[in-house]
Order: C-alpha cells, then structure tokens, then sequence
C-alpha cells in the first residue's frame, strides 16, 4: 500500500491482559512517514492501552513492537526512540506552579532540544500562548492547557506522534487550527502521526487510514470512505454507533 | 443548618476510612509515635535526676537532635514528595515517555534532597544560634560524615516510600509524611539507646540514625566518639540505599506490567 516506504511503527499480534480481563487482543498494524493513522472505538476498546504499550508504560503480555526498527521495552533502546517521538493527552497536564515558558524549558532540556529558547518562542507563537507565556501553569484555561500539552509534544520536533483525544477541551477555531497545524506537520515534515478521537467529523477528516477497535480487537481498518461503505453507514459517526452497538461489518 | 447535609458529608468521610487502611491507620499512628519519644524522653530525664547525675546540656542535645533529625526528614520528602508534585500536576505520564530514564529521575531527586537539606540546615542553625546561642558547629569535623549519613538514611526511605506510592496509589501518600518518623523512637533522636528496651535497643543499632545521634551527644558530652562507629553507620545506609533501589526497581517494573504507570499519570 506505501511502495517503498518503511513503516516507522510496526505492531505484530500486540495482546495485553489484565488479570483474566484482556484488553487488547493480538493486534497488528504499521505506521508510516507522512501518515495520520486513526484509533477509533468506544470506551474500553484498548485504544489508550496500546498507546500506553508504545510508550513503554505498560508492558504488553504478548507481542512485538518496532519503533524506528528498535524495541522499546529495551531500556537503551528505549531512550533513543523517545528522543524521536513524542506524545500529547488531554488527560495528562503541566507542572501547575511553574511558568508556561518555565514548563517549555524543563522539556526542552529533557529532550536534548538544540537553540531552546528559539524553539520555544516558536511554538508559543504557533499555538498562539504568548499571552499567557510567563503565567504559572495553573492560572491557564482547560484550552490553553491541552495547547501547551501540544506545544510539548511539537519541542523535539517528533518524527512520530501519538495525540490521544488532543482536541477534547478545545474551541472549534483553536481544534480546526490544531487540526490545520498537523496536517501541514505531516506535509512538510512527513511525521507520522497516531490519533484518538471521539470527534468522529475530526477523525474523519485527519486520518488517512482508520483502524476500529471494539473489546480489544481491530474488527476493521481502511480510509474513512472504505469504512463507510463496508458498514453501509451514512458517514462515520453512524459507523461508530454500529460498532459500538454489537454490529460487524 | 441541616441535618442531612452535615450528616451527608460526616458519611463521607467515614467512607474514606472505610476503604483506606493507610488512613485508617494514620489516626493510631501519630498519638502512638508522640506518646513512645515523648515517653522515652521522660524516662532519660527521670532516670537522671533518680541517679543524682547533673543535668546536661539538654538545649545542646536537643537543639541538635532536632536539626540534625530535620536532614534526614527533609532528605527523605525530597525524594517522596518530589515525586508526588509530579503527581498531583498530573505531569508524570509527561516525563516518563521522554527520554528520562527512571535512574536519572532518581538521581534528580537525591540532588533535590540534598539542595533541601542545605537551605534547610542553615536556616535553622543560624536561628538556633540567634534565638538560643547554640552553635551546632561545636560538633566540628564529625558535622559532615553526620549530616551525609543521615541524608543518605533520607534517600533510601524517601526511595522505599515512593516505591509503595507507586504501586498502591495516591492512597498511599500518607507514607510520604510518616515512614521517616517510624524510626524517630529506635533512632535515639533524644535520648541515649540505653533508654530504650533491650528489644528496641538491638533494632536500634540497625538504624544508622541512631550511631548519629549517639554520636552528637557524646561530641556534646565532650566524650571521645569512635570514628568505627561511623563506618559501621555508613555500611548500613549503603545496605538499606542498594536495598530500596532494588524494592524501586521491582516495583516499578511490576506498577509497569499492571498498567498502573499509566494510571497514575492521569
């Protein structure tokens, strides 16, 4: 499907249990250069635990994942694909007592960025923080919040990105230029990116490719379009309400 | 005022103690812990004046103890309660899928401690001179070793805290505050070993503490103090160091393999 493309990302039969519960069952895909790679499902369909396990924060119970052709549960190997991705939640915040640019700085310095006060002016110019800069992190909105987790995530210019629900808490000007930022990201950058949403127009229109998970398993994949017809739905949300509610394709 | 809504938040609070043992076992701990040193103290002050002994210099022993606790204690909340900040922001999930390595945090945190212990110990022993005419510097040269070993003490419970935070949860923060002061009895802090039952007083040569804290009072006393008795305190503190290292090591792999890394991140 990519020709002569290498994928960046590679997952074989990728399992993860809980005890008796199994939250991801033998999952296998790749992520290429350039390429918006979408998670969809409900909630509890494993999209977060298998962001998780490409992250190292969870070991997986069975499988193989290759990072940049690196293993990441090997701790060398771990730390050189870390400094080339990088990964953003709207879950997850900032220290709150520090200054914005203070924040900025802490991660700049965690990844090795070169000429970091530069990089760190641009990205608060990018997603438009300079007013709130030198303010102590706790003082920002949920919005402005999620755009410096955003910030964060653009500090070491990542080759791969994992963006879980990064959109949640934003207006619809602040995530349709989010959006706008990571598709020209991806252009000009050819950065890979790995995508959750409950916005389903979203991942519509951002993902190049969707993979749907339901109770752990892909139970389909293909672009947007493919999708739809497969489900004979209307448009995704519709696809998403079949899915979730027991209905294979 | 209404019944009901008193009652509903007294129920609350109750469902909290119900379904956390630290807490639960937070209410026994402190009047336990004050009622043992507080005793302990009361019996080295009996057991002088029934001996007929002269009073010693009790502001030197325990302006000194106090301080001197005070560095292992903030030693040990530079690791624990480091860690916690991280997370309380809600930063944690943010530093461990960068390129930090869990060796490197720890490293951070110890040099965190020991830039607390630092501002801490000046503050203190320039009020203890300006309030009280104490000068701790009369400890002399033996000062550094003292101080080193009990952050080194700080480190290694601050580690083991975290270490049990991690893997139970922010229930368990409550750790953060009182393990340290879990060995403030068999320590010695202020009052001599020989206070304490012969039980306590082979645990207590197991803590390195209290060879600190013998030591001080004898400096105090103007006794010689046995510079193998410092040894024998820093081979301890490097036993139970490498022995928490390796708890935080199991755990954190552990906390990794059940997802809770994860969990705990957000």
């Amino acid at each position: 499907m990519r020709g002569a493309d290498v994928p960046l990302l590679e997952v074989k039969k990728l399992s993860k249990s809980f005890n008796s519960f199994q939250a991801v069952k033998s999952v296998s895909f790749e992520l290429y250069p350039g390429e918006i790679l979408g998670l969809l499902g409900p909630n509890g369909a494993g999209k977060t635990t298998i962001i998780h396990m490409l992250l190292g924060l969870t070991s997986p119970t069975s499988g193989e994942i290759k990072i940049f052709g690196l293993n990441p549960l090997k701790s060398r190997q771990r730390e050189k694909i870390l400094s080339r991705m990088n990964f953003s939640s709207t879950y997850v915040a900032m220290p709150y007592s520090l200054t914005l640019r203070e924040s900025l700085m802490v991660f700049a310095r965690l990844y090795g960025v070169r000429k970091a006060r530069a990089r760190i002016d641009l990205l608060i110019e990018q997603f438009e923080l300079k007013e709130v800069a030198d303010r102590p992190v706790r003082t920002l909105s949920s919005g402005q919040m999620t755009r410096l987790n955003l910030a964060k995530a653009f500090i070491n210019q990542p080759e791969i990105l994992l963006l879980d629900e990064p959109t949640a808490s934003l207006d619809p000007d602040i995530a349709d230029r989010t959006r706008s930022y990571l598709l020209e990201m991806k252009r000009t950058k050819k950065m890979a990116i790995l995508y959750t949403s409950h916005n389903m127009q979203e991942m519509e229109q951002i993902s190049d490719r969707l993979l749907f998970l339901h109770h752990g398993e892909i139970i389909a994949r293909g672009t947007p379009d493919d999708l739809v017809a497969r489900f004979r739905g209307e448009d995704l949300e519709d696809v998403f309400l079949k899915v979730a509610r027991e209905v294979r394709p | 005022m209404k019944l009901h809504r008193v009652s509903a938040m007294f129920l609350r609070h109750i469902y909290l103690y119900r379904h956390s043992l630290t807490r639960l076992v937070e209410i026994f701990y402190w009047p336990l812990l004050d009622l043992l040193v507080w005793g302990f103290v009361s019996l080295y002050i009996t057991r002088l004046s029934a001996e007929g002994k002269s009073t010693p210099n009790f502001l030197g022993i325990f302006l000194g103890a106090l301080i001197l606790w005070d560095i292992l204690f903030r030693s040990q909340q530079g690791i624990s309660v480091s860690f916690l900040e991280e997370v309380w922001a809600r930063n944690f999930l943010n530093l461990f899928v960068s390129p930090l390595t869990i060796g490197e945090y720890l490293v951070s945190l110890m040099l965190v401690a020991v830039f607390k212990v630092v501002v801490v110990f000046l503050i203190s022993a320039l009020l203890a001179w300006v309030l009280y005419s104490f000068n701790l510097f009369i400890i002399g040269i033996y000062l550094l070793p003292f101080m080193l070993c009990l952050v080194i003490l700080g480190w290694a419970i601050g580690i083991l805290t975290t270490s049990l935070i991690l893997r139970f949860g922010q229930q368990a923060e409550v750790l953060a505050w009182g393990v340290a002061f879990l060995f403030q009895p068999i320590s010695a802090v202020f009052y001599p070993i020989s206070v304490l039952p012969k039980f306590l007083q082979k645990l207590a040569l197991v803590i390195p503490a209290s060879y600190v804290f013998e030591g001080m009072r004898d400096i105090i006393f103007g006794r010689a103090f046995p510079a193998g008795q410092l040894l024998k305190a820093f081979g301890l503190d490097l036993f139970y160091l490498l022995l928490a290292l390796f708890f935080f090591f199991r755990m954190f792999k552990q906390v990794r393999a059940r997802g809770l890394l994860a969990k705990m991140g957000e």
